[in-house]
């Protein structure tokens, strides 16, 4: 049976390349990085260059990456780290109600702790408004975090607007970039942001890494603390293997960004512009423009996106759901629900990211199983009457 | 998701999909967990359960639980009927994860709120 991969926005395979250049960091060059014999200094080695891939791509200096477990980690050593370093500057944070969780449950956690934070809404499309942003602004404010693009819905987010706003009132500004980087160009400086958060295995490279970038000046506490790691801001050992990798995939995303993003965007208009005429009953979750080129996110009426996802599987095509059905918490997409998509329609709503290794055939397959899945579906539906 | 086969199995192969005509009862409940809704049809003979069609909106489990609650309750007389729980539903499907337990009480709500149509359409009570 084909398969066929449409969950980037979830995970991708980890590039070939990536693979090779990780391998002599396991048992060749296998030192501690703090150990100033050969060994450990090759290792160093290895890190500075892929700390300056890393900088380089996104415009930043290389002294300002810290390599993190992770987008997660990133995002909590963000949010806490600046938060509680500016305590005594103030307590008030503002963030969007489409956050990922790695971002939200953070906020939520400071909020317990006594801070305040302000979630600014969004429209239909996912998109916010930098003006209600600069209102929500108080002499309170310390940090404001938004995603550069929704990994649900793929909106992508007027970031360097606020940057303008709040850079002459010295507030943090932090963007969650985990979606956005590999995908389309990411500039620091551009962004105006002080904070950007990358993850690995979003972009080809292996998992559990990612990295903080940290504008210099940037008051913030670190999460971990141990030993003088990354100048003091993330204790423990470097993940060296991982960093390589991490390095090697952004060498990669440099060279095939621009040709990418071109074909997925084709791709996924195809996919789009093909669903559309063979299923009626359809709608597209997102602005229509302004999205991420591999990301299509559609809800189908009257059925339930599990029962969507599970008979794709059986297809062997694998695409994810903003129901309540498949979230952990029995609670629909809070991305669709701030959005205002109505809950019902919010309950069929799947997800397509499509990435590198994806195809027009793919997308001609899916074109193929997708219509006889939804009818079969429907066909069992009470809300559904012909 | 971790299904049992015989909850895929029922997923992909429902038995006794659709809506039943001049049913003998009706259940129309919503899921109160995740919104999901479930119809269920009988038609009686004897005091026995004679046919069960259902018409669900909902997640793999629901689907599973609805076509297995309908097998089930096939041939079975109002009172013994009466007494399939959810969790034997979700039994006869060979376990259902944790989280997808509350699907099982949409299938035996359904279940009991056709039962319970049917009854006051006889003018009786449960
Ligand atoms: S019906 Fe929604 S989780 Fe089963």
């Amino acid at each position: 049976m084909r398969k066929v991969y449409l969950d980037h926005n979830a995970t991708t395979p980890t590039h070939p390349e990536v693979v090779k250049a990780m391998l002599p960091y396991y048992e060749e060059v296998f030192g501690n990085a703090s150990s100033i014999h050969q060994f450990g200094q090759q290792a160093r080695k290895a890190i500075d260059k892929a700390r300056e891939k890393v900088a380089d791509f996104i415009g930043a200096k290389p002294e300002e990456i810290v390599f993190t477990s992770g987008g997660t980690e990133a995002d909590n050593f963000a949010i806490k780290g600046v938060a509680y370093a500016n305590e005594k500057k103030g307590n008030h944070i503002i963030t969007s109600s489409i956050e990922h969780h790695a971002v939200l449950n953070p906020c939520k956690y400071l909020e317990k702790q006594g801070f305040q934070v302000t979630y600014i809404p969004v429209d239909r499309y996912g998109l916010f408004n930098p003006d209600e942003v600069k209102k929500a602004v108080t002499k309170e404010t310390i940090l404001i975090t938004i995603m550069h693009a929704n990994n649900e819905v793929g909106t992508i987010e007027p970031i360097a607007e606020i940057g303008k706003i709040v850079k002459e009132k010295g507030i943090c500004l932090h963007t969650d970039a985990v979606q956005t980087v590999e995908k389309i160009p990411v500039n620091v400086d551009k962004l105006n942001v002080d904070l950007l958060s990358l993850s690995g295995h979003k972009i080809y490279g292996p998992k559990g890494i990612g990295a903080l970038y940290i504008r210099k000046g940037t008051r913030i506490q670190p999460l971990i603390q141990g030993g003088h790691h990354e100048k003091n801001r993330r204790a423990g050992t470097e993940n060296v293997p991982a960093i390589v990798g991490l390095g090697k995939a952004i060498e990669i995303a440099k060279e095939t960004m621009e040709g990418e993003s071109i074909r997925l965007t084709n791709l996924r208009n195809k996919l789009c512009s093909g669903i559309g005429e063979k299923i009626d009953h359809v709608h597209l979750n997102g602005h229509p423009g302004k999205r991420l080129p591999n990301t299509l996110n559609m809800s189908f009426e009257f059925i339930e996106g599990e029962s969507i996802i599970l008979s794709l599987d059986m297809k062997g095509i694998a695409v994810s759901s903003g129901s309540a059905c498949t979230s952990g918490s029995l609670e629909p997409s809070h991305v669709l629900k701030a959005m205002g998509v109505d809950p019902a329609i919010a309950q069929g709503s799947i997800r397509f990211s499509l990435g590198k290794d994806n195809t027009e055939e793919d997308i001609n397959y899916v074109l193929e199983v997708l219509p006889e899945i939804i009818a079969r579906l429907r066909a069992m539906s009470p809300l559904y009457r012909k | 998701m971790q299904y049992s086969e015989k909850v895929m199995e029922h997923f992909l192969n429902p038995r006794n999909v659709g809506e039943i005509e001049n049913p003998d009862g009706i259940g129309h409940v919503g899921n109160p967990v995740c919104g999901d809704i479930l119809e269920l049809y009988i038609k009686v003979k004897d005091n026995i359960i004679i046919d069960a069609k259902f018409k669900t909106f909902g997640c793999g489990a629901a689907i599973a639980t609805s076509s297995m609650v309908t097998e089930l309750v096939k041939g079975k007389g109002i009172e013994e009927a009466l007494k399939i729980s959810n969790k034997a539903v979700a039994e006869a499907l060979g376990g259902l994860p944790p989280i997808k337990m509350h699907c099982s009480v949409l299938a035996e709500d359904a279940l009991k709120s056709a039962i319970d149509d049917y009854l006051k359409k006889q003018g009786k009570n449960r």
